[in-house]
């Protein structure tokens, strides 16, 4: 009887240990000052304070940077305002700064596929999957007459967004921007033809 | 003769409408009512084809209309017997906002500018091919009458179906059932088979029959302990056998594959990336250019969660019987979260950040670059974290060891076509290994230095 006690124990004991073993939570980590970085990285969780006041909370990961933060690279401001007026002013005015060397057409299909195509469609006939699955409609067609896009107005598009379409500045640096500027105007006129 | 057709059409509406209403006296003023807007609204629908006005609205007004809401421009069921109503305005007037409204709010139209204005002065776009037939196609579209059915499925519409509670989890809780029904029946039958021994032997004692039990030999286990040699065996036997075990719970220690952490806000991998087919680009968009693959800010959500305020109705139910998720009180979340008022479609500026929960962490003592395995090697993200595309609940699906690393450095041959980059050191290191082919280590993918210093 009482080693039919003990083998209850240790089956308890063992079944207690794997139980433990939760997907939920992350696993124990074997000296947790290495696995933690010294100086800050991306997502850290931190906190500063600056003279007893905490400018940095501890509970926020992703931060937006100072306000006036310029990235380092040759960022040049768009200067052009997110309004009808300016939109009308990209339209006229704005002109792609890249030449014919610096056009890099795989480039651009590739950018365009990831993140134009999934609502404007491969073809750019406004036809994207999420179009025919019938998740966001409307979406036109470049060859649109009322809209008669140009590059500088694809630009300021891409930059603010327009009606429902958000703004795509934040995964697209300029120069991608412009690639796939140019890439649209070349399925605007593929459609045309 | 589509006139009569119509007449005709309009009295069996309203019969069908009397039948539903018949034991509802009380409602009469209300059925009056709806007799009215039943002949108000097929009144406005002359001429245009519904059918084919659905097909332009989609594709021509869908991206700032929609019938029943708010977006980036109003609402617009019954668009024109709302402005004859209450502007006094016909179709001409529409005929000519729709083909050019600048040009009306240019010319000083008093409801062309106010509603320009209402809209915080956002121009809609002129739609000069649309022909008079379009544009009363698409109105008679905007007229057309809610079908009930489709808004609202309801007992007695065709093709009905009553939802299903748990109907994903029947299958478990029969197997369940059937599991401990069996397991109940092996208790009976254990029981029974002793209380038979119970009343033999009460049986033979009485009849006085001498129950023959056997002469008490040595117990085994003291056969055991006397033999040493076995025991020996035996001790050695359970060192090893616990060094494998502790060796093993050691080796995982820091190991976190299969997290799965609860998030914020439940995201579903497997309809955005798998059903919907969006590139994990897309929202993973620093993952081209950065070291880290960034979580996408709640703008890049937005981008189309401004459009998708709901999912679609099989969705939700699927949501609902197979991970107990209300996926449309998970969109509300995002919107709580970015401050967005779906109703009057801008945004508070209160906004409630997520705080997601990281899965994958690589410790600071290895070096990881994402851009370096997914534009330079062309690594497919799959590769290392899985089918997130079929993933409900994101998981962490490599153990992300360095002998896993390493494994793959040894496997995987460089993508050297196409680089110019490559060219000469390809050339030098297939010389002087011998092969065609370079995998990342002969290019000293496992050098220590590259991802511990």
């Amino acid at each position: 009887m009482k080693s039919l006690f003990k083998t209850i124990v240790v089956l308890m004991v063992f079944a207690s240990v794997v139980a433990c073993k939760k997907d939920t939570r992350p696993n124990y980590q074997f000296m947790p000052n290495m696995y933690e970085s010294v100086g800050y990285e991306t997502y850290q969780e931190v906190s500063i304070v600056v003279d007893g006041k905490e400018i940095l909370s501890n509970d926020m990961e992703a931060q937006l940077p100072a306000e006036g933060s310029i990235p380092r690279g040759d960022h040049m401001p768009f200067e052009i305002e997110n309004t009808t007026e300016g939109y009308e002013l990209a339209k006229t005015t704005l002109v792609s700064p890249l030449d014919s060397m610096k056009i890099d057409t795989p480039k651009g299909k590739e950018l365009y596929e990831i993140y134009c195509g999934i609502c404007h469609g491969n073809k750019g006939k406004g036809q994207g999957k999420l179009v025919k699955r019938e998740k966001i409609l409307g979406v036109p067609s470049y060859d649109d007459a009322g809209r008669a896009i140009t590059s500088g107005s694809i630009y300021h598009t891409i930059y603010y967004g327009k009606n429902a379409m958000g703004s795509y500045a934040n995964q697209l640096n300029e120069e991608e921007r412009w690639q796939v500027v140019d890439y649209v105007l070349k399925l605007k006129a593929d459609i045309e033809k | 003769m589509k006139k009569s057709y119509q007449s005709l059409e309009d009295n069996l509406t309203n019969n069908m409408i009397q039948v539903i209403y018949r034991q509802l006296t009380s409602k009469i003023p209300y059925l009056g009512l709806v007799i009215l807007l039943t002949f108000s609204t097929s009144l406005t629908a002359q001429e245009g084809d519904p059918k084919n006005g659905k097909t332009l609205f989609n594709t021509n007004c869908a991206a700032c209309h929609q019938l029943d809401k708010k977006m980036t421009g109003p609402a617009l069921r019954n668009v024109e017997a709302r402005l004859a109503d209450e502007q006094g305005l016909d179709r001409e007037w529409l005929n000519k906002w729709i083909r050019n409204s600048a040009g009306m709010v240019k010319s000083g139209d008093a409801y062309a500018n106010q509603i320009f204005n209402e809209y915080n002065g956002t121009a809609m776009t002129a739609f000069p091919q649309l022909s008079d037939q379009d544009i009363s196609d698409v109105l008679a579209y905007t007229a057309e009458k809610i079908d009930p059915c489709k808004a609202n499925p309801q007992p007695g519409c065709p093709g009905y179906e009553p939802p299903t509670v748990n109907g994903g989890d029947s299958g478990g809780i029969s197997n369940k059932l059937i599991l401990g029904a069996l397991a109940i029946l092996f208790a009976l039958l254990a029981i029974a088979l002793v209380l038979v021994r119970q009343t033999l032997n009460r049986f033979a004692e009485e009849k006085g029959i001498e129950v023959v039990t056997k002469d008490k030999s040595l117990p085994i286990w003291k056969a055991f302990v006397q033999n040493q040699f076995l025991v020996l065996v035996t001790t050695i036997f359970f060192l090893l056998a616990s060094a494998y075990f502790v060796y093993g719970y050691l080796s995982q220690i820091g190991v976190d594959q299969g997290y799965q952490p609860v998030q914020p806000i439940h995201f579903s991998h497997k309809i955005h990336a798998g059903d919907n087919g969006v590139d994990c680009k897309y929202c993973h968009s620093s993952a081209r250019v950065s070291k880290t693959s960034g979580i996408p800010s709640l703008n890049v959500c937005m981008n189309c969660h401004k459009s998708i305020y709901q999912v679609a109705d099989a969705t939700q139910q699927e949501g609902l019987n197979e991970y107990s998720v209300d996926y449309n009180a998970e969109i509300q979340k995002l919107y709580t979260a970015v401050g967005w008022d779906d109703a009057e479609q801008k945004y508070t500026g209160k906004t409630k950040p997520v705080k997601w929960v990281r899965v994958h962490n690589l410790p600071d003592f290895a070096y990881f670059n994402h851009s370096q395995h997914v534009e330079v090697a062309g690594v497919q993200c799959q590769t290392c974290h899985g089918p997130v595309e079929e993933m409900e609940v994101m998981y962490q699906h490599a153990p992300l060891t360095m002998g896993w690393c390493i494994n793959c450095h040894r496997e995987t041959n460089v993508k050297v076509e196409d680089n110019a980059y490559y060219t000469k050191i390809h050339e030098q290191l297939s010389k002087k290994y011998g092969v065609d082919k370079l995998t990342a280590a002969q290019m000293g993918g496992l050098e220590c230095g590259k991802c511990h210093y």
